[in-house]
């Protein structure tokens, strides 16, 4: 890690750490939606941008998260244990499911990992027994005013952000962060020369699911109440990829910066056009690709080269 | 069980099936021969059962005469839209292209809502059923049924056939020795994806006489074509027939025995399934990736 890039995370979350010092519950909101995004970016970043494999599994992971986590938490377990229940559920729910999929490559992993979304959410609404079918599942809420429940939030949400960077760096300065860049490059020759390929691939869906699953159960006891179609949100499976994407896949600061300025920018520009929400969202997405290849990350790097 | 019951369920799976094999069958293609997941193809037929209601509601066009000249408006629109925006990113990876076609996706989805608004609408042709002892079939599914395969034989004869569509077998099997023949491929591309959109305007006209249309369904008729693709096998008609049929008659048994929300699971967990076991589809060759 460059001594600019740590400069810069810490004041990250130094930044956000004091939103509520500094704003009233509305930017605490704002900073605690900002640390979700940046740790399920992150953990997107291990599969999609380390990796190279196009997984659009997020939304599963999150949803399989929040469903674990409010039925620990209804079952009368403390509210940590739910969030661990769900980082657990997914961790685990990635292994099985990974070594499924992650024999797919390319277009079929793609739409396989849809596919998991969609089995999940209809799961879901079919399991009502369970889960409450499409009626959704109310969690109960936390204790203390609105002051302390926003800011008790931000800090879960902050603290599985930190968890989910401090893992990313530990992985990219080891042997697995090598052995998923030499996966992206080339499967084949990364086998050949002697790379576990499969098993690298399960570890890096595994930490792709955790925090999504803990960030997810935490989601759920924030607001107090899930539904099939918002935790397994199609939607978001392809956002946190695209705010990847807007800060420079396979980079450690590339997933914080995209969610963060997704974030801001969803808030501050289109939050005011509601009825053209989603198409303003699609034109960003279409204009990244078109002018921003390599994301914000690489736009500073050509500018420092040139 | 009474055989009656059963014939009437699988016949009721069949006709479904056929919708579904002409659903798939341009997004199949483009996604064979192009390599692109086309998330828009949901939306391409939503868009183009909105304006066969439209022509409906306000000139009283028929549906069925609405077909042709919807499908033209949108292959001219499809190859606009490849010509100028994904033949760029054509060759860059799966996560590029698949994030371009959503992104372009949200982008029509969202002036849909605001062009016409979300109640389902449908055209709705009083003509009658079709009554064989205890087995009773609407007319307008069977009429439906059978355009939906006639499409889908028109989309293989101009495959097998015609020159266009031997350059897009050349360039679906091997692009680089098809360029090297003299097939210009970006205009191949081209116009198979206005090949695709087409596909998707005649089955929204279609759809828009035996179903409601609504921005709703977009996702679902999406998710319809990714499993027929898989299952069927990518890239060929007969694989989008075959899979197509046996969706439809796996969800209509599903949905008769365990319920419907369980038959769209089942759909979905035969893809999966398939993925794993036989990528290549039921009738899949190995050799197009």
């Amino acid at each position: 890690m460059s001594p600019s890039n740590a400069t810069a995370l810490l004041v990250w979350i130094l930044a956000l750490a004091a939103t509520p010092l500094l704003g009233d519950n509305y930017v605490v909101k704002i900073a605690t939606f900002v640390a979700f995004y940046a740790a399920l970016a992150l953990s997107w970043n291990f599969i999609g941008g380390m990796a190279g494999y196009p997984s659009f599994a997020t939304a599963a992971f999150v949803g399989l998260g929040s469903y674990a986590g409010a039925l620990v938490q209804n079952a009368g377990a403390p509210l940590a244990v739910g969030w661990l229940a769900g980082a657990l559920a997914s961790g685990l729910a990635a292994v099985a499911l990974g070594a499924v999929v992650l024999r797919l490559r390319g277009h079929y992993f793609a739409i396989g990992s849809i596919a998991l979304v969609e089995v999940l959410s209809l799961t879901a609404s079919w399991w009502s027994g369970l889960t409450g079918g499409g009626e959704g599942l109310n969690v109960a809420f936390l204790p203390g005013g609105p002051d302390t429940i926003a800011r008790v939030f931000l800090y879960v949400m902050l603290a599985i952000a930190i968890l989910a960077l401090g893992t990313t760096v530990v992985v990219m300065r080891g042997r697995l962060g090598f052995a998923l860049r030499c996966i992206s490059q080339n499967e084949d020759a990364a086998e050949m020369v002697g790379i576990p390929t499969t098993r690298c691939k399960i570890i890096a869906f595994v930490l792709s699911a955790i925090p999504c699953g803990a960030a997810g159960a935490a989601y759920a006891s924030w607001v107090a109440y899930i539904a099939p179609a918002d935790a397994f949100s199609i939607l978001l499976t392809v956002k946190v990829p695209v705010m990847v994407m807007l800060g420079g896949a396979g980079t450690l600061i590339g997933p914080v910066l995209g969610a963060t300025a997704l974030v801001l920018l969803e808030e501050t520009v289109w939050a005011r056009f509601l009825d053209l929400h989603q198409a303003i969202l699609g034109g960003v997405i279409v204009a990244l690709i078109f002018f921003l290849p390599g994301g914000l990350v690489g736009l500073a790097r050509r500018g420092r080269s040139t | 069980m009474d055989a009656a019951l059963l014939v009437q369920v699988v016949l009721n799976g069949i006709l479904l099936g056929a919708l579904y094999a002409c659903i798939a069958a341009g997004f199949s293609l483009v996604w064979g021969v192009l390599n692109v997941i086309n998330m828009l193809h949901g939306s391409l037929i939503i868009l183009a059962g909105y304006l066969a209601c439209s022509l409906w509601t306000e000139w009283q066009v028929h549906p069925l005469a609405a077909m042709l000249p919807v499908g033209l408006l949108l292959f001219l629109a499809g190859t606009a839209l490849q010509v100028l925006l994904i033949n760029r990113v054509v060759d860059r990876p799966v996560l590029t292209t698949l994030t371009l076609t959503f992104g372009l996706d949200m982008v029509l989805y969202n002036a849909m809502n605001a062009a016409f608004e979300a109640t389902p609408r449908r055209v709705t042709l009083e003509l009658g059923r079709l009554t064989l002892g205890e087995v009773v079939l609407p007319w307008d599914r069977i009429v439906a049924m059978l355009l939906a395969l006639a499409l889908t034989g028109l989309l293989y004869g101009v495959l097998r056939a015609s020159r266009l569509g031997r350059a897009i077998v050349a360039v679906r099997m091997d692009r680089e020795a098809a360029s090297l023949m003299g097939i210009r491929v970006a205009r191949i591309y081209a116009l198979t994806f206005g090949l695709g959109a087409f596909m998707a305007g005649v089955c929204g006209a279609l759809l828009a006489v035996v179903y409601p249309i609504t921005t709703n369904a977009t996702g679902q008729l999406l998710g319809k074509a990714f499993i027929v693709c898989v299952v069927g096998g990518l890239g060929t008609v007969p694989g989008a027939l075959a899979g197509g049929l046996a969706l439809g008659v796996t969800e209509s048994l599903g949905g008769h025995f365990l319920g419907p929300q369980a038959a769209a699971l089942l759909g979905f967990g035969l893809m999966l399934v398939l993925l794993v076991v036989r990528p290549t589809g039921l009738l899949g060759r190995k050799g197009y990736e």
